[in-house]
């Protein structure tokens, strides 16, 4: 029996997973001056939907606390009670409580008891203050149900916790009266002015009421990733079909054309919903960034305006995860180094309120996500004097670009003060590892006093890659296209040599030669680069010309695991299969980039 | 070929602890291995070179999707002659959950065998380390030895897999 269960309690998690972040949502959400019947509904749906579940598993701390939370909730929908800034902000401590307790349960780990009881004495002492004079709050009604490991302590009064003296009974103490939250709740002078908006180019007209329940199904991803790959094989079979197809002649030919260009329509449109399966509006990674400022600038005691635009792009929902740790980090950089506090600004005669911008928006392949701050910029005399610190060698009169990029080497704090939040060292280079995992790079704009720009470019997809097919002997290789600037044929005036490295003298910079076919150890290939073609690539790290025998095509192709059956390879990101059936690898600019030794600061002398 | 009826033979007196093997041949020598890792077998193709591997493993080919590793042991083990025709063999394994291909010599037939067949495998003498052996049996006028295929391709000396410290590093 026990056994049966265990299959839905995935499904719960997941399920209260989701609830318990569109709660936080709409809370953060919730216009308190006026609000909005439907949202609280909402709210409260969600807890309701979470007791009812945890009740049927037996989460018995889950369901002590919804119900509490959820008695609170109805009477804000019933309009019997109002909700104010304290309430929501105990309502947030709650949903934060419940998502731990969540993954207590989920990771099979003791439920911290104590805590969920101290959540209900709050939200138990919030009801009472405010319905003292309207009737007994409903905890006989909770005794009855036995949820409450401890019925006893919970079915007593509020004096019993000794939080409490004779709070209680007065409304203008109720901040001391929440008495755990003590500390948080005088804080919460300071959210006041803390306005988190989401920009309306975001959520649009729509609220989440409609869209939410409508139609959709839960797939286990593992079911969507087997489909992907099987449509993957389609595209291939239907590009082996093709081939075939054009050998044939007489009277068939028009026949079998007709058909497979059909095929071919259909195979792309197949591949093109199978893919969109994958994808995930970027809010589901931004929703959790207004709560996260929020909290981060009451505790730096700084005044942060976060303005949300282009959630509704979409990305693969692989990404969406990884994206979430470099995210927060660049986020919580902005406002911990970026953002001055609210007199320096007012003292440089900007607006006492800081801004930072968190966009995504979809250019032709790929993604670009970036986060903007107006705050200091970054700071070059401390950035070279650490990168000198460090032990490296920098030229200190390098371009600034090239100062940014050194934030990125391991070890790189400038913050003055190494804080909780941020400022340990670790942290952008593992920003920029995580995001070249995922196929991404990162750029940086900063100017001193006005701000600086983070510039997150992605591509669409882990699966499929648009690439350039070039042939080295007689493989063939595919280059992502994103990283290709220009392909040409070197004039043998234009080849430079420094000691044994050649250099391409191309559009006034130099551009390191890489031999694609010694690299990859293949004979017969053209080794001059005259006589061959040189395809220039720019890396999130160098810039540098790719000699290959000739360019083939451009193409998408289904990113295949190497790994799967064999192991990782120097320079390959992954496989593919060819029209033909046959195996290219599709390179990987950044492993061969680090294989140029000329440092790269040359190739952009001009 | 003497060794089917004698295949054949094995397979009279199956019974629960008997075990089916493969058998194939490098250079002069006879081996087998447990069916059940057997995939399939088929005609050696173009295979696309890897990088930096070494010279026994000749590359990967596309298997139905899978893109599948292919080791030639003639060259690992320095036996028989390394050329590929229509009539070179493959053998698709498929151990520790992942697929390889074997390029051998010829296969030869499945024998059944009963463990009290199996005497222990020699300690030298044979092109594998003893360690990817399983033992050793006498068929007809010649000795097949009995290899452990998984052990042997999960081996460090063939480098098909990565290391556990290389992995962890990303």
């Amino acid at each position: 029996m026990s056994i049966d269960m265990q299959q839905f309690h995935g499904v719960f998690f997941d399920e209260s997973q989701e609830h318990l972040d569109n709660m936080e949502h709409e809370l953060m959400e919730l216009d308190l001056a006026n609000p909005d019947a439907e949202q609280l509904n909402s709210i409260f749906r969600a807890a309701h939907s979470i007791k009812g579940g945890s009740g049927i598993f037996g989460f018995d701390a889950l369901t002590g606390l919804t119900h509490i939370m959820e008695n609170l909730l109805d009477k804000a929908r019933q309009g019997t009670t109002t909700l104010n800034e304290d309430m929501v902000n105990i309502l947030l401590q709650t949903v934060d409580l419940l998502k731990n307790t969540l993954d207590s349960y989920r990771n099979g780990q003791e439920v911290d008891q104590s805590q969920i009881d101290k959540g209900i004495a709050v939200l138990e002492s919030v009801i009472s203050n405010d319905q003292r004079r309207v009737a007994e709050p409903v905890i006989e009604e909770d005794a009855g149900f036995g949820f409450f490991d401890g019925p006893t302590a919970v079915s007593d009064d509020i004096e019993g916790f000794g939080f409490f003296t004779d709070a209680p009974l007065k409304e203008d103490q109720s901040n001391k009266a929440y008495g755990l939250y003590e500390k948080r709740a005088d804080k919460s002078a300071h959210v006041s002015q803390v306005s988190v908006e989401i920009n309306p180019t975001n959520q649009g007209g729509e609220r989440p009421k409609t869209t939410q329940e409508s139609g959709s199904i839960r797939v286990d991803t593992g079911k969507i990733d087997s489909l992907v790959n099987l449509v993957g094989e389609l595209v291939i079979t239907q590009s082996m079909l093709a081939m075939i197809g054009s050998k044939v002649t007489g009277t068939i030919e028009d026949k079998l054309q007709t058909a497979l260009a059909e095929l071919q329509r259909n195979t792309r449109e197949i591949q093109e919903s199978v893919m969109s399966m994958r994808m995930l509006p970027m809010s589901v990674t931004f929703n959790r960034f207004p709560r996260l400022v929020r909290d981060l600038s009451t505790k730096l005691d700084k005044k942060v305006d976060l303005k949300i635009e282009g959630g509704n792009t979409e990305i693969d929902k692989g990404m969406i995860e990884k994206l979430v740790d470099p995210l927060t980090h660049l986020v919580r950089n902005s406002i911990d180094h970026g953002i001055e506090t609210a007199q320096e600004r007012l003292a440089q005669g900007k607006p006492e309120m800081g801004t930072v911008i968190l966009r995504a928006e979809q250019r032709g392949g790929s993604i670009e996500i970036s986060i903007t701050d107006d705050g200091a910029g970054l700071n070059r005399h401390r950035i070279l004097a650490k990168a000198t610190e460090n032990g490296l060698s920098v030229d200190p009169n390098i371009p600034d670009g090239k100062v940014w990029e050194l934030i990125f080497e391991a070890g790189f704090s400038t913050a003055a003060a190494v804080t909780d939040v941020s400022g340990r060292g670790v942290g952008m280079d593992v920003v920029r590892r995580n995001l070249e995992a995922i196929g991404g790079r990162i750029e940086i704009e900063s100017s001193a006093g006005k701000g600086s720009a983070f510039h997150i470019h992605l591509p669409l997809t882990l699966a499929i890659v648009d690439g350039m097919c070039v042939s080295v002997g007689d493989q063939i290789f595919v280059v992502p296209l994103v990283n290709i600037v220009e392909s040409i044929q070197p004039s043998v005036d234009q080849i430079k040599s420094i000691s044994n490295d050649v250099l391409l003298w191309i559009r006034d910079q130099y551009w390191p030669l890489v031999r694609l076919h010694k690299d990859m150890q293949i004979d017969n290939a053209i080794t001059e680069p005259n006589k061959g073609i040189v395809v220039l690539i720019e890396s999130s790290k160098k810039r540098f010309a790719l000699l290959v025998d000739s360019l083939m095509g451009q193409q998408q192709v289904v990113i295949k695991s190497l790994e799967k059956h064999y192991k990782r390879v120097l320079g390959v990101a992954g496989a593919t299969i060819m029209g033909d059936g046959g195996v290219a690898m599709i390179l990987d600019v950044e492993s061969l980039a680090g294989q140029v030794k000329i440092a790269s600061t040359e190739s952009e002398k001009t | 070929m003497s060794n089917i009826e004698k295949g054949h033979e094995h397979q009279m007196h199956s019974d629960a602890d008997s075990r089916e093997f493969l058998s194939f041949v490098l250079g002069d020598e006879h081996y087998a291995l447990d069916i059940m890792s057997v995939k399939e077998i088929r005609g050696y193709e173009k295979v696309t070179k890897i990088a930096n591997a070494p010279a026994f493993i000749k590359g990967v080919i596309n298997l139905r999707g899978d893109i599948v590793p292919i080791v030639d042991l003639r060259l690992k083990f320095n036996v028989g002659e390394a050329t590929y025709n229509e009539f070179t063999i493959v053998i698709m394994l498929n151990v520790a959950q992942r697929i390889v291909g074997i390029v051998v010599d010829a296969v030869s037939d499945v024998i059944r065998l009963a463990d009290d067949e199996i005497r222990p495998p020699p300690e030298f003498g044979v092109a594998f380390d003893s360690r990817y052996l399983l033992g050793l049996v006498a068929i007809e006028d010649h000795m097949v030895i009995l290899v452990n295929i998984e052990r042997l391709i999960s081996s460090d000396e063939l480098g098909l897999i990565e290391q556990q410290t290389e992995t962890v590093q990303d």
